[in-house]
């Protein structure tokens, strides 16, 4: 069984001619199967967290470690942890003109899978799991997010999740900016995945509304730069009705803003 | 209808649409056009049509201290049965009429070149393989001067290939006979030392069609300014161009289509990429549609992709409108880069980096190259695009 662990990971970002440490040792242990909730303020650092697992040059790992049944994460290149079985759906995911979404698809399940999918079996793989997110095919002859709206954005992230099967997926605020329709569609196509049995899901969000659709196994609530509270679902209601205010007393961090559904 | 986005720092981006009674176009230079090199006076650098243009590196093109050699380049010529070849003197009254050399370098090789090429597809002459034109450099300075007529209906598809190591100034006429259809697809795959300013001119005739393709490739230096003006109504000129400038590299292209004559069309469109330190590519697109044109219809686009730091795009677009009474005009430039985000975000879908840049940059191109319609060019273009992407940046 697929298992992702995190142990004391220290991150830092430069800015502004500054080193500062975002990530305070953080410890957490995500199997297939489960679903991990990481809730916290703005700021608090989730977003570094989905980043440096998935290898962006900004972050700079400085201590801890992170491995994949075993193998060593951070020794990996970006595209060999998407390749070991990491995916993180990104909360503002890129532009890529020039490249359409179907040739994008391709390329990138070929070098997912170490393979290039049979045409005809892949042509009707994606345009069943577009149809599923409610997704018009013209969609695929349009290039890589360009012009899609904030919906359109988060749909495609989650058509690839369901296309490359990864072992982790980490979704980044995939929530964030979506009306409640696009949010019911997004989490089925989350919980098509789930239901494999075969992902471990690491849903990283601000909010507890995502929550009524993708149920958690796990809640964690990350302040300050680490996990301060772990606990099961109820945790996501405590937090709905408390905010996180109590936690911000814990290190100071900006709690603003609280939790709202 | 001008549009400008993405644009990274380093690279700039200018365009106009202009109302005038008077054309700048013409204005701005820095003499009228002249075949006579003493007409023009030896450019500082300062001239609006030299500011981009690193003058150090012309070799002496400018300034009349590059003198031809005898082993210049060579030019051999294979053409298809009924294709009339002949290399003529100076005096042939069939030389200069496509267009007048519009800067000293071109009025210089005007001035300079001992034998020109002439090139005739008679009337009605169908031809169903290209002409194909090599142009080999030896290593030497060489001008040189090059008509390519085509009679009335007459059809054919012109492959002009420079290669090898040369300093190479030229003039390219085109004349096309009324319903004639030319297609010129110019390569510049010089080796990297090599420095080429050339004029295209071409005079369409009533109901031509006239598509020139322009791809540059290699070179230390190459300056180009494909010009189109028309003989008369009904005619239309495609003008496509593609470029890759790699560290080091100067690509300049510099297009003027003269709307002259009413009910013509034009469009442009011209793609590079840029990869590697002190990459600079210009480009310079002037439409003028004088008075006279009515029912114009013109588009003119350039596009450039950044790949790396260090790489500079100049891109102007001018559009110059004297009559209202047109069909359509507008032109966009834009420069994108392909950054480090959009780099992250293939590779954390396990997507090597350089295939996520080749990925990039075949979407890039491909739609041009399809356009072009000549298919071993289409596929020779894409594996030099190929090899390109592996040259180390």
């Amino acid at each position: 069984m697929a298992t992702l662990e995190i142990r004391d990971l220290h991150v830092t970002v430069e800015a502004d001619n500054a080193t500062k440490e975002i990530l305070k040792g953080v410890d957490l242990t995500v199997k297939q199967g489960e679903t991990h909730a990481i809730m916290g303020p703005n700021g608090s650092g989730k977003s570094t967290l989905a980043y440096s697992l998935a290898g962006h040059p900004k972050y700079t790992v400085t201590g801890g470690t992170v491995t994949l049944d075993g193998e060593d994460v951070l020794e990996m290149s970006v595209d060999e942890r998407a390749r070991a079985g990491l995916f993180l759906a990104m909360q503002y995911p890129v532009e890529v003109p020039g490249v359409s979404v179907s040739n994008f698809l391709r390329t990138s399940a070929t070098a997912v899978r170490g393979e290039a999918p049979k045409l005809r079996t892949w042509v009707k793989e994606v345009k069943e799991a577009m149809q599923r997110l409610n997704m018009d095919t013209s969609f695929a002859e349009r290039n890589v997010n360009e012009g899609f709206s904030g919906g359109e954005k988060k749909r495609h992230e989650i058509l690839q999740l369901e296309l490359l099967r990864p072992k982790v997926a980490i979704l980044d605020e995939t929530d964030s900016g979506l009306d409640v329709d696009a949010l019911r569609i997004v989490s089925e196509g989350v919980n098509r995945v789930r239901e494999t049995g075969e992902v471990g899901t690491l849903l990283i969000t601000h909010y507890t509304r995502i929550l009524r659709y993708i149920k958690p196994d796990f809640v964690h609530v990350f302040s300050g730069g680490r996990i301060v509270e772990s606990g099961g679902a109820e945790l996501a209601d405590k937090l709905e009705n408390e905010g996180y205010e109590v936690y911000a007393k814990l290190d100071g961090a900006d709690t603003k803003g609280g939790v709202s559904a | 209808m001008a549009e400008a986005q993405n644009i990274p720092v380093g690279s700039t981006t200018a365009g106009q649409i202009a109302v005038a009674a008077e054309s700048t176009v013409a204005t701005r230079m820095s003499a009228p056009p002249s075949f006579d090199v003493a007409d023009f006076p030896v450019p500082h650098g300062r001239e609006e049509e030299w500011r981009f243009t690193p003058l150090e590196r012309l070799r002496g093109l400018h300034d009349g201290t590059a003198v031809a050699t005898g082993e210049g380049v060579k030019v051999a010529v294979e053409a298809p049965e009924g294709v009339v070849v002949e290399l003529v003197g100076r005096d042939d009254a069939r030389l200069g009429r496509a267009g007048t050399p519009v800067d000293r370098v071109a009025a210089q090789a005007y001035s300079a070149f001992e034998k020109a090429g002439v090139i005739t597809v008679p009337k009605e002459t169908v031809l169903t393989e290209p002409i194909r034109i090599t142009v080999h450099g030896e290593g030497g300075v060489s001008y040189g001067h090059q008509v390519i007529e085509l009679g009335a209906f007459a059809e054919a598809v012109v492959v002009i290939d420079h290669t090898g190591d040369a300093v190479l100034a030229a003039n390219v006429d085109y004349v096309l006979g009324d319903g004639a259809k030319l297609t010129v697809v110019s390569v510049q795959d010089w080796d990297d030392k090599a420095v080429h300013v050339a004029q295209h001119n071409a005079l369409v005739g009533r109901d031509a069609s006239f598509k020139s393709v322009v791809v540059t490739f290699g070179g230390d230096l190459v300056r180009l300014n494909p010009r189109v003006a028309y003989a008369g109504p009904g005619a239309e000129a495609e003008l496509f161009g593609l470029y890759f400038t790699d560290a080091g590299q100067h690509q300049e292209h510099r297009l003027l289509v003269d709307h002259n004559v009413p009910h013509c069309k034009s469009n442009v469109v011209y793609k590079g990429a840029l990869q590697g330190e002190a990459a600079h590519a210009v480009w310079i697109g002037d439409v003028l549609i004088e008075a006279q044109a009515e029912g114009t219809d013109t588009y003119e686009m350039n596009r450039n992709l950044v790949l790396t730091d260090g790489a500079r795009v100049d891109s102007v677009p001018n559009l110059e409108i004297e009559t209202g009474e047109i069909v359509g005009a507008g032109h966009a430039s834009a420069t994108g880069r392909f950054d480090d985000e959009q780099l992250f975000y293939l590779m954390a879908r396990g997507i090597p980096a350089d295939e996520a840049r080749r990925l990039v940059v075949r979407g890039f191109f491909a739609e041009l190259v399809q356009q072009i319609g000549v298919d071993d060019i289409e596929e020779r273009l894409l594996a030099r695009i190929e090899t390109e992407l592996k040259a180390t940046v």
